[in-house]
């Protein structure tokens, strides 16, 4: 596989009261286009920012240190937007409550394909179709307020493969969701990704969804990378000390 | 007698022009020093069901007997001083305690209303209820803002103590936290409850807390209740469509 994106030695830090608190630290890692890759960790771990550097939206004032490159982009790197598909926790909090869904989605597609106005609503109602809604043209037409928690991620998902990115990232995309409609929205993700050969970058707390939908996990700790490896050797023979209490603290439904 | 014993609750909410039934007809018991979960999906009623029996709201039809007395029939006096023994614990503490006030006055504040304690016996007091949540005395004079979440939940749950309650509702009390700090509160929670044999009504969405936590489970679907009984037994082997559904959505570490 080639690498789509390359962290070496990766550092972010802020500058707070004069101190200097680093929010990530030599972090050496690599994406593989094409692959799923899973971040976990806990509050504070720093992998929200992994995705934040990765779509270039890191605060103007984060201090950078060593290196992300993009190799397969020498000239410019991967837009957050356009090649780049973010889904939030929160679905409620990134859609406009304002707008409806169908133009939500269209303003998505118009900007980042240069097609006219009727043609971007054309592609709305097939992106929701996309992320299986039911009766597109009513969905269209709501707004987010009307949704579920559920449907309003999934709006969130269209507009995020709205630029048709090559990379998705979603950052505790099913957390606030439950256990029921989390299970639908990673087999969306997965077949969406799948489908179009799109790279995912999944971030969670929860090591066991994490398991169920990457090829690969890496493990963050206060902003270090403690240990990143194929799933089932993450799972099966962890080797850091904190991947084993995180394993310890699932909460298993069976025996 | 069990402690807590709900029969026939049922509340409607109004939704434009038409009655949408948010809880129909519910009938459980707690016993004392028992972990009673109540399980569903988004929009089954349970939380719902946590603001009723704590009469935070008022249902429409059904009987709440609590230590042998029904809520509905209380006057405010008599319902504040029930207070004390029935509390709750949410799942954002940031939003349940005033995030100025420091760890000290938070607890503090129902020891004035529910002890006699003179001053220097609740300072001494909030000192003990926050090393039963395991935290240092020190704590008490900083500001909740200052601390982390899974310290703000401790504080939230030694707060619930303060009064001694005989129950505590866990309105999906851990569910934001992070896994490991999860896996304490919850090894907290079940100290706790053998040191003071209070009850526990535990409201959360999650299968793998229920068989941590719960001695029984009630399984919630559309305000109704569709499947009961022992917690560990309901989890391994769920005969309801969404006991199912919640078994087979549960996330699970790859085997082998």
């Amino acid at each position: 596989m080639t690498v789509l994106a390359q962290l070496q030695r990766f550092g972010v830090s802020y500058s707070r009261d004069r101190a200097v608190a680093p929010a990530l630290a030599d972090v050496d890692l690599d994406l593989k286009a094409g692959e799923k890759l899973a971040i976990i960790g806990e509050s504070g771990s720093g992998k929200s920012t992994i995705a934040l550097a990765l779509a270039g939206l890191l605060p103007s004032e984060a201090k950078l240190t060593g290196s992300l490159v993009w190799p397969g982009y020498p000239d410019r790197p991967p837009r957050a937007g356009r090649d780049i598909g973010f889904v939030f926790q929160d679905p409620g909090g990134s859609l406009n409550p304002v707008f409806t869904i169908g133009n939500t989605i269209a303003e998505v597609v118009q900007v980042n394909r240069s097609v006219d106005w009727h043609a971007a609503l054309q592609a709305a109602h097939e992106l929701i179709d996309r992320v299986r809604l039911p009766d597109p043209e009513l969905i269209a037409r709501s707004y987010p307020h009307q949704l579920s928690g559920g449907q309003r991620q999934r709006v969130a998902i269209a507009a995020a493969i709205a630029g048709r990115p090559l990379l998705l990232i979603a950052d505790e995309a099913t957390s606030a969701l439950d256990t029921i409609v989390q299970a639908e929205i990673v087999a969306l993700i997965r077949s969406l990704v799948e489908a179009d050969g799109m790279t995912l970058l999944f971030i969670s707390h929860d090591i066991a969804l994490a398991a169920s939908l990457a090829d690969r996990i890496a493990v963050l700790r206060s902003g270090r990378l403690v240990e990143c490896g194929d799933t089932r050797t993450i799972i099966q023979e962890p080797k850091d000390a904190y991947t084993k209490q995180l394993l310890r603290a699932h909460l298993a439904v069976e025996a | 007698m069990p402690l807590l014993e709900v029969s026939g609750l049922s509340k409607r909410y109004r939704r434009g022009d038409t009655l949408v039934s948010a809880v129909d007809d519910v009938s459980f018991t707690i016993a004392a020093a028992e972990t009673l979960a109540l399980v569903g999906p988004s929009g089954s009623g349970k939380s719902t069901i946590a603001r009723l029996v704590t009469r935070l709201i008022e249902p429409d039809a059904g009987t709440i007997l609590f230590e042998g007395t029904d809520l509905r029939g209380l006057k405010p006096s008599a319902l504040r001083a029930m207070r004390g023994r029935l509390q709750i614990v949410f799942q954002n503490p940031l939003a349940a305690l005033n995030p100025r006030a420091t760890v000290g006055r938070v607890i503090d504040d129902p020891l004035k209303i529910h002890t006699g304690f003179s001053r220097g016996e609740r300072r001494s007091r909030v000192a003990s209820l926050l090393e039963r949540v395991r935290l240092d005395p020190a704590l008490a004079s900083r500001p909740i803002h200052e601390i982390s979440g899974g310290q703000r939940q401790r504080v939230a749950i030694a707060r619930a103590l303060a009064s001694s309650p005989t129950l505590i509702v866990l309105d999906e009390a851990v569910s934001a936290l992070d896994v490991s700090v999860r896996a304490e509160i919850l090894q907290l929670l079940k100290r706790i409850q053998r040191e003071t044999r209070v009850a526990y009504l535990f409201i959360t969405h999650d299968l793998g807390v229920v068989r941590a936590a719960a001695d029984r489970v009630a399984i919630l679907d559309g305000g109704k209740i569709v499947e009961s009984g022992i917690a560990t037994e309901v989890v391994s082997n769920p005969q309801s469509a969404i006991g199912k559904a919640l078994v087979a959505a549960a996330p699970r570490l790859p085997r082998g």
